[in-house]
């Protein structure tokens, strides 16, 4: 269960499938409605765009140690200089492109694998559904960062297992929700028309049920990502996760830990990324739950 | 109602039992020996095979699963490889009650704070206080736990210097050592709880207030007071304590972190630190203890919510 979301409410199994389709300039409206997801859209853009120039508009290398070091912010250095003397704004910059590398591809993999299971759980029933959720019901009990804690441990530090672990982690929400869903569509009539024209159980479950169950998957994934994105800081954080060599926001935490009473710039900004990415995901998935008309299952 | 508590508490033996099934034989798979961690990967051979018959890790798998688990069936979960080889019950019996401590606090804060928060919020719906406490709780469940440990000792610990940056204090060493050490990484961990709690008291309220129950208190006269504290708000709880599972855990996870910012030698940095230093037994034990406070704590409020809630039937 993601640790900040799911609170399961025992009407969370049967949901709805979306009464109506989201076109792109209801989308439009959308956001000029609502300006915190109009906000969020464009704060988000903002950072996805520092993530793809990456060291291209970093003002100096990352890791080059300058002769300033634990420099307050200043002209040259706007968010100051961290205790080796390295740029924090380049730091940040680079950070943010791991970070948000981290946080869309696990969730990327873990809505995969979790849908996969989820729909053919409970497109087949019986014991394939049988033992797919006994082990999702299982790992559902735990919150998804302490489910990757563990694995961490089994698995070892660094980048991959980090990835393997923030993936891993995340599959129950998806495979509850796909299998809930497939559930409340299987014995509509166009599944029961397709079957009746000879289409096989495989192009049932992903031509017909699928397009039909994809509202709470999105918004699902959505907020997932704002949750990697603070697994993967809190990982780092804890050392857990990448190498040195590779600033991501959380690490930059880390190694700021020891010198914040002298230099509080470096406990703040890079803090301040990840509050800013994580709210804008938050408030577009919020936006997005009303627009897909998912009812909120008790996810916050 | 007793079949359904039987049933539901051997559901969560179960699960413990898989759970301690899964990390024994997951930490037996994986890369890196824990026996050439413990010779600091420079034993010779000789000496790693003694070790490894020392510590009955040349028996099949199978019998070391079953000796492993009568042994943790008597509480014996075995001894840190490290240093003086500290007994592994021992260390988690000193971290333990640092751990409920933190989470404790964190969790008395955030009802404070949330409940007072979430109710103006939903009586004074859509006015200033209202947005407020709805981008408050936003803000909340999108600032990574310890890094609002850092922020609190920036600006609590460095600069003003009213409270200490790290350690813990046990309780009997007097009330305000202990809390002092503890408000700050309490409010951390206790942030996004806050939030969550605030949201779900702020749509609860807004649920109740609708009824008709409420249509006829307020038409029998009843003071505004009374309609929501007397009314509405027990009405709304129910909801709340049905996360109250879910909280724990989030409060443990956010233990297992701020932790390790406040220097506070718990369950979580227990964890981390055997992670680390690749110390099995260790993990081993925290992870069985934090999965045991899961589990309980899960049974524990579902049970209580057949009191709360006397709607709740399990008659199954």
């Amino acid at each position: 269960m993601s640790e900040r979301a799911a609170i399961a409410d025992p009407g969370a199994e049967d949901e709805a499938p979306p009464r109506r389709r989201a076109g792109w300039a209801e989308l439009r409206a959308l956001l000029w409605r609502d300006k915190k997801a109009l906000v969020g859209t464009v704060v988000l853009a903002v950072f996805a765009l520092t993530a793809i120039l990456g060291v291209a508009i970093a003002p100096y290398d990352p890791n080059a140690m300058l002769y300033d070091m634990m420099g307050a912010p200043s002209l040259a250095h706007p968010l100051g200089t961290d205790d080796l003397g390295r740029d924090l704004l380049s730091r940040i910059v680079v950070g943010t492109q791991v970070s948000l590398f981290i946080g869309v591809s696990t969730v990327a993999i873990s809505l995969v694998i979790g849908v996969a299971l989820g729909l053919y759980a409970g497109y087949y029933g019986g014991w394939l559904d049988t033992v797919i959720m006994r082990y999702i019901d299982l790992q559902w009990a735990f919150p998804n960062f302490i489910i990757a804690v563990y694995l961490v441990a089994v698995f070892g530090a660094g980048i991959v297992n980090l990835i393997v672990a923030i993936s891993l982690a995340f599959l129950d929400d998806f495979a509850r929700i796909a299998r809930s869903m497939v559930l409340s569509v299987k014995e509509e009539q166009y599944v029961a028309a397709a079957r009746t024209t000879g289409a096989s159980d495989t192009r049932i479950i992903w031509r017909h049920i699928l397009p039909n169950v994809t509202a709470p998957i999105i918004v699902q994934a959505t907020v997932s990502v704002s949750y990697a994105i603070l697994a993967e800081a809190s990982l780092s954080f804890l050392g857990l996760g990448v190498e040195a060599s590779t600033p991501t926001w959380g690490l930059i935490l880390a190694e700021a830990r020891s010198f914040i009473s002298r230099a509080w710039w470096l406990g703040i900004f890079p803090g301040v990324a990840i509050m800013l990415t994580v709210l804008s995901i938050n408030f577009i998935g919020d936006a997005l739950r009303d627009f897909l008309d998912v009812r909120e299952t008790g996810n916050i | 109602m007793t079949r359904y508590m039987i049933r539901r508490t051997l559901g969560a033996l179960v699960v413990m039992w898989a759970v301690a099934t899964l990390v024994f034989f997951m930490l037996r798979l994986v890369p890196g020996d824990p026996i050439a961690a413990m010779l600091f990967d420079a034993g010779d051979a000789g000496a790693i095979e003694a070790l490894r018959h020392k510590l009955g890790l040349d028996q099949p798998i199978y019998v070391q699963y079953v000796k492993w688990f009568w042994n943790m069936a008597q509480g014996d979960l075995g001894a840190s490889i490290y240093g003086s080889r500290v007994p592994v019950t021992q260390l988690i019996a000193e971290a333990l009650p640092r751990t409920l401590s933190l989470a404790g606090l964190a969790f008395v804060l955030a009802v404070v704070i949330a409940v007072p928060a979430g109710l103006i919020a939903a009586t004074k719906r859509n006015t200033a206080a209202d947005h407020a406490v709805t981008f408050g709780a936003f803000l909340g469940l999108s600032m990574p736990d310890f890094w609002v440990g850092i922020l609190l000792i920036i600006v609590f610990a460095a600069n003003l210097q009213w409270l200490p940056a790290i350690g813990y204090v046990p309780l009997k060493e007097g009330f305000w050592p202990w809390l002092s050490h503890l408000i700050l990484p309490a409010i951390a961990v206790g942030t996004a709880f806050s939030a969550i709690i605030a949201r779900m008291i702020r749509s609860a309220m807004l649920e109740v207030l609708k009824t008709d129950y409420m249509r006829v208190a307020r038409a029998k006269g009843l003071t505004r007071a009374m309609l929501i504290l007397r009314h509405a708000f027990p009405n709304a709880l129910i909801p709340v304590v049905t996360v109250m599972g879910i909280a724990f855990a989030l409060l443990m996870a956010g233990a297992v972190v701020v932790e390790n910012v406040f220097a506070i030698k718990g369950l979580g940095r227990l964890l981390i630190q055997g992670i680390l230093n690749r110390d099995y037994p260790v993990v081993q034990g925290a992870i069985l203890v934090v999965s045991a406070i899961f589990v309980f704590s899960n049974l524990l409020v579902d049970l209580l919510y057949t009191v709360i809630d006397p709607r709740i039937r399990y008659d199954t």
